[in-house]
């Protein structure tokens, strides 16, 4: 048996979810069915968004700021992040323009948050 | 070959070169620092006291009045900002009123002009923020603010020009007597046949290395607060009935419009120690409700602590030694050695002249300094002709002081420039308003970095080691 | 140079005012930005989590910035970049300055106010110590990571627990740095649960509330801080301090409205929001000068400061058609028990009689009532399962059935 304490952030109640594995997973804290969800969530498969920059050359910004266009494993934020460091991009960048396709065959496009035009 | 080697680029290190340029000698000022006015002259009062506290007869009280004098065709000719505001010392009960006359009276004895004393509806009148339990005050007319970085750094800029050398970076490490002095820095060494100890805080190292005659200097923190601009609580320098440790918590308005308020007292070991402390800034705003009780404290923009060179002597050190002749020490130049300053160049030149150092006057010597223009200050019809002329000044990198790129690079391209973050901030306010360089120093580094050509991790705040950026967010493949 | 109307600051509330403006009919609109580009504070912000009340999704800073710059271009609506309000005055005249055209007087029937706000920095909440380098705000440290693209530090403690200190917690992790320690003086965060959770959580950061910094040690660059539990009274309690050795201090310690040019124009300012009094239609004091977004009061998300713009919008040019009633009763709005503060401050009826109010909390509460009443009756009563300073309350009021009398006051509290 393990447990885990978890908050949840479905709402800003911020419920303090206590989750307990043994044959099933048990979720108590919760006050409504949101905070059962988002604890299985977090045990089986956490993911999150992730945003960071990478390089930008000829552009007056030095870096571009980019997204995952969906979620990715919790684990590969690292991995991600790494990756991304040693990418270098060209302007002119349009918004949602995608940058790596696929990053880490997670099945996630990583897109540019933003337009930058290119060095007159 | 120097004539004269001075010790120290802080107010009187400053003076003194200014005062030696106008003669043909050769000159050079040696700074540990990696600019001129960066230890008890950026952080003090920033007063030009009047006169009547330093006790008759002493060289403080001689000096200090002599130097007031000197202030409004100094501050004209070096472009710095100074205003005679006057100067309060409140008196709350009778004990106060003794001192009050007291130091009237020894005001009158050193030869201080315009002092009265003023009745309880005089004060308020002048000054209605005041607490109402006061008595009575001393009004010093010939009381003034400075800038005393601002005024340090522009007579470094006129000795400069005026053929002065100064080498930044340069610690004095050993002085030995030859037939002349070999003054030893750690890369290079310095003859001169006069040396002018001004090293302020360090004045009782470097004497040790030459003279048998020890002094010991004390350094005596001051911890201050500095108000927003918004905040206008007084009209003077308001003062407290002066105490054993000095001349107490004062509450005055800067020369910038900004409110100081400060300082403590409390003798040190550590001559770096400029920290703040929390029970310091707590005694400096508890006392200093007794002159305002109504001191807006969140509306501070920042809190600093300077040290006092002082020594048991009660009086300044400004002479030769006496087992080393050339070698002059200007030592334990703490209050009113900001207002003393002028004064005490002249002073030490009589000293020099004394020992015989011979004195001719340059006949092209430039008295005028040509200070940075204070874009803010223009009118609507000059500031669209400079920007004209230089489209920088078009661009406000700081906001909160409103100070453009054209006033930046000017101040780092000037004789002597800024080459750090508060050396900019000391020449042109940038990042000396309410946000503290939140929103411009990104930009004042870019600056630098242009200006300078060296990469922005490079740039440092203020002393060696000080750096801001620790380098990029990725390794860029070139 | 004239205009009908001039906004001032190109972040998300000066695009949606001017947007908003010109929807209704307004042609000669001039928004002015300081900073190169438009998009304000959002252009750093490289974070998601905005736009989710007004796009239904979460968007990235720059992405919620492009969406409504790009209407703003598709409109047609005249823009300057690289350019500086420094004077305002109460006939709205607007006092210009950049590099093209130099220092000028512009004209206008309207003006909005949409300048943001600053950080408070160290000297505002007065920390002893040295004064070394690696002190940042937080918003200062954001936009040398984001975009200028260098780093701050390597080992960081930070001071406050709101929500840009928790997103730069995260964001100096991901770049590499060490985290060392979130340090909040009060017993609960202003900053999201979610940024609590996906910044500090996921990467282990200890977040110590009741905490702060006392001492900053280092006399070049932070060497390290001293950091003390408080007392309620938010004294340091002695024999609890902790020494973290550290190369950078990041302060989140609050954001001020920023109101100098404000100010400047004669507008008066409420001390419960550090920004101007406003009325219904976001209305300054002075006629004809509007005011939107986290000038007016800090917001927590930019939807609810992109919806306040648009009302401004709507109202500058409602004033510069001759249409914006000035006759009719007005209502005070009241902060009462629990309420910091409620914006708008001033409700004139005839022009809306529908008003959202805006308001915040002055503690945690749970399991409590917001009640709104006009004089003595009770019109609304909203419950809550927790409510937190952190987070920006609103209450929408219908006037059209209530009978109003001039100067009737609306009280807005917290019943537990």
């Amino acid at each position: 048996m393990e447990k885990i304490n978890l908050i949840c952030i479905e709402c800003p109640m911020g419920c303090n979810l206590e989750v307990i594995k043994h044959k099933d997973i048990e979720v108590k804290g919760n006050k409504c069915k949101r905070g059962k969800d988002y604890a299985l969530k977090e045990i089986e498969n956490p993911k999150r968004v992730l945003t960071t920059t990478v390089i930008l050359k000829n552009s007056y910004l030095k870096r571009l700021p980019v997204r995952s266009e969906g979620e990715i494993p919790k684990s590969l934020l690292f991995e991600c992040i790494d990756y991304l460091n040693k990418i270098e991009v060209e302007a002119p960048v349009k918004m949602g323009q995608v940058i790596v396709e696929n990053i880490l065959n997670t099945g996630i496009n990583i897109i540019a948050s933003r337009s930058a035009e290119k060095l007159p | 070959m120097y004539d004269v080697l001075i010790i120290g680029a802080g107010i009187i290190g400053t003076s003194i070169a200014r005062e030696l340029s106008k003669y043909n000698l050769k000159v050079c000022v040696l700074e540990k620092d990696n600019d001129v006015a960066n230890g008890t002259t950026k952080a003090n009062s920033a007063i030009i006291h009047a006169g009547y506290d330093a006790k008759n007869g002493t060289l403080k009280a001689r000096l200090n009045v002599l130097g007031n004098q000197m202030f409004d065709k100094l501050c004209r000719d070096l472009d710095v900002p100074f205003k005679r505001i006057g100067s309060l010392v409140l008196a709350f009960d009778d004990n106060d009123l003794n001192t009050l006359h007291k130091l009237y009276d020894n005001g009158i004895k050193n030869g201080v002009k315009d002092l009265y004393i003023l009745s309880k509806e005089e004060v308020i009148n002048i000054e209605p923020n005041v607490n109402k339990t006061v008595k009575a005050a001393l009004y010093a007319k010939t009381a003034g603010i400075i800038g005393p970085f601002e005024m340090a750094i522009a007579l470094a800029e006129n000795a400069y020009e005026n053929g002065v050398e100064f080498r930044l970076n340069s610690e004095v490490i050993d002085i030995k007597k030859e037939d002349v002095y070999v003054v030893y820095t750690k890369n290079e060494k310095f003859k001169a046949r006069y040396v002018v100890n001004c090293a302020g805080l360090y004045a009782d190292k470097i004497n040790d290395m030459v003279s048998k005659n020890r002094f010991k200097i004390i350094p005596r923190r001051g911890e201050y607060y500095l108000l927003d601009k918004s905040v206008k609580l007084v009209n003077h320098i308001i003062f407290q009935c002066p105490t054993k440790l000095g001349k107490g918590v004062l509450i005055t308005p800067t020369v910038h419009g900004n409110t100081l308020i400060g300082p403590n007292a409390e003798d040190l070991e550590d001559k770096e120690a400029i920290n703040t402390t929390r029970e310091g800034l707590r005694f400096v705003l508890d006392t200093a409700k007794k002159s305002v009780e109504d001191i807006p404290i969140g509306m501070s923009i920042t809190n600093f602590a300077g040290l006092r060179a002082r020594t048991e002597l009660d009086d300044f050190i400004i002479k030769e030694a006496e087992d080393s002749k050339g070698f002059i020490n200007v030592a334990g130049i703490e209050s009113p050695g900001l207002s003393a300053a002028p004064a005490i160049a002249l002073y030490v030149l009589d000293i020099l002249k004394s020992s015989g150092l011979e004195f001719v006057r340059k006949n092209n010597f430039k008295n005028k300094r040509k200070g940075i223009i204070k874009f803010s200050d223009l009118s609507f019809e000059e500031k669209n002709e400079l920007i004209k002329k230089d489209s920088r000044y078009g661009r406000i990198i700081c906001r909160c002081e409103e100070i453009t790129e054209g006033e930046i690079v000017d101040a780092i391209r000037r004789p002597l420039g800024a080459t750090t973050l508060d050396g900019v901030k000391r020449r042109v306010r940038a990042g000396m308003g309410r946000c503290q360089g939140g929103f411009c120093s990104p930009r004042v580094m870019e600056i630098l970095s242009r200006e300078l050509k060296v990469k922005m991790e490079d740039i440092i705040k203020d002393h060696e080691g000080s750096y801001i950026l620790t380098g990029p967010t990725k390794k860029e493949v070139d | 140079m004239q205009y009908d109307l001039v906004v001032i600051g190109g972040g998300p509330a000066g695009l949606a005012a001017a947007i908003e403006a010109k929807e209704n009919g307004i042609d000669k609109i001039l928004l002015i930005e300081r900073d190169r580009e438009l998009g304000g504070i959002l252009q750093q912000c490289i974070h998601n989590g905005f736009g989710l009340h007004i796009f239904k999704q979460q968007l990235t800073g720059p992405e919620y910035a492009e969406r409504f710059i790009n209407i703003l271009k598709e409109k047609n609506i005249e823009y300057i970049t690289n350019t500086m309000v420094l004077d305002i005055t109460d006939k709205k005249e607007v006092y210009i300055l950049n590099e093209k055209l130099g220092y000028k007087k512009i004209n206008a029937k309207a003006v909005i106010l949409a300048m943001g706000c600053r950080e408070r920095t160290r000297g505002a909440i007065s920390i002893p110590g040295f004064r070394p380098s690696g002190i940042f705000t937080a918003g200062t440290a954001q936009r040398f990571l984001n975009i200028e693209g260098y780093m701050v530090g390597k080992k960081v403690v930070i001071l406050g627990s709101g929500d840009i200190g928790l997103i730069m917690a995260r964001r100096l992790t991901l770049e590499g740095a060490k985290v060392i320690a979130v340090v909040e003086i009060m017993p609960y965060s202003t900053g999201l649960t979610r940024n609590i959770v996906q910044c500090l959580k996921d990467f282990n950061i200890p977040l110590l509330f009741e905490h702060t910094v006392i001492d900053i040690k280092g006399k070049s660059r932070v060497e390290g801080v001293v950091v003390a539990k408080v007392d309620e009274n938010k004294n340091p309690i002695k024999g609890t301090e902790i020494y973290y050795e550290c190369d950078t201090l990041l302060l989140s310690v609050g954001l001020i409205p920023e109101n100098e040019l404000s100010k400047k124009a004669g507008v008066i300012i409420d001390k419960r929001t550090s920004g101007p009094f406003v009325t219904e239609s976001m209305e300054t004091n002075i006629e004809g000068i509007f005011a939107c977004g986290n000038v007016v009061h800090v917001h927590d998300l930019v939807d609810y400061v992109t919806l306040e713009a648009k009302r401004a919008g709507k109202a500058a040019a409602k004033y510069i058609k001759g249409t914006l009633r000035r006759d009719g009763v007005k209502i005070i709005t009241i902060n009462g028990k629990g309420i910091r503060y409620v914006v708008p401050q001033i409700i004139n009826i005839n022009n809306s009689k529908e008003v959202t109010l805006f308001f915040r909390v002055d503690n945690i509460y749970k399991d409590c009532k917001l009640e709104v009443r006009l004089n003595e009756k009770v019109i609304k009563s909203i419950k809550k399962d927790k409510v937190t300073p952190g987070e920006m309350e609103t209450i929408n009021i219908d006037f059209s059935k209530l009978d109003i009398k001039q100067d009737d006051k609306l009280f807005v509290e917290v019943k537990e």
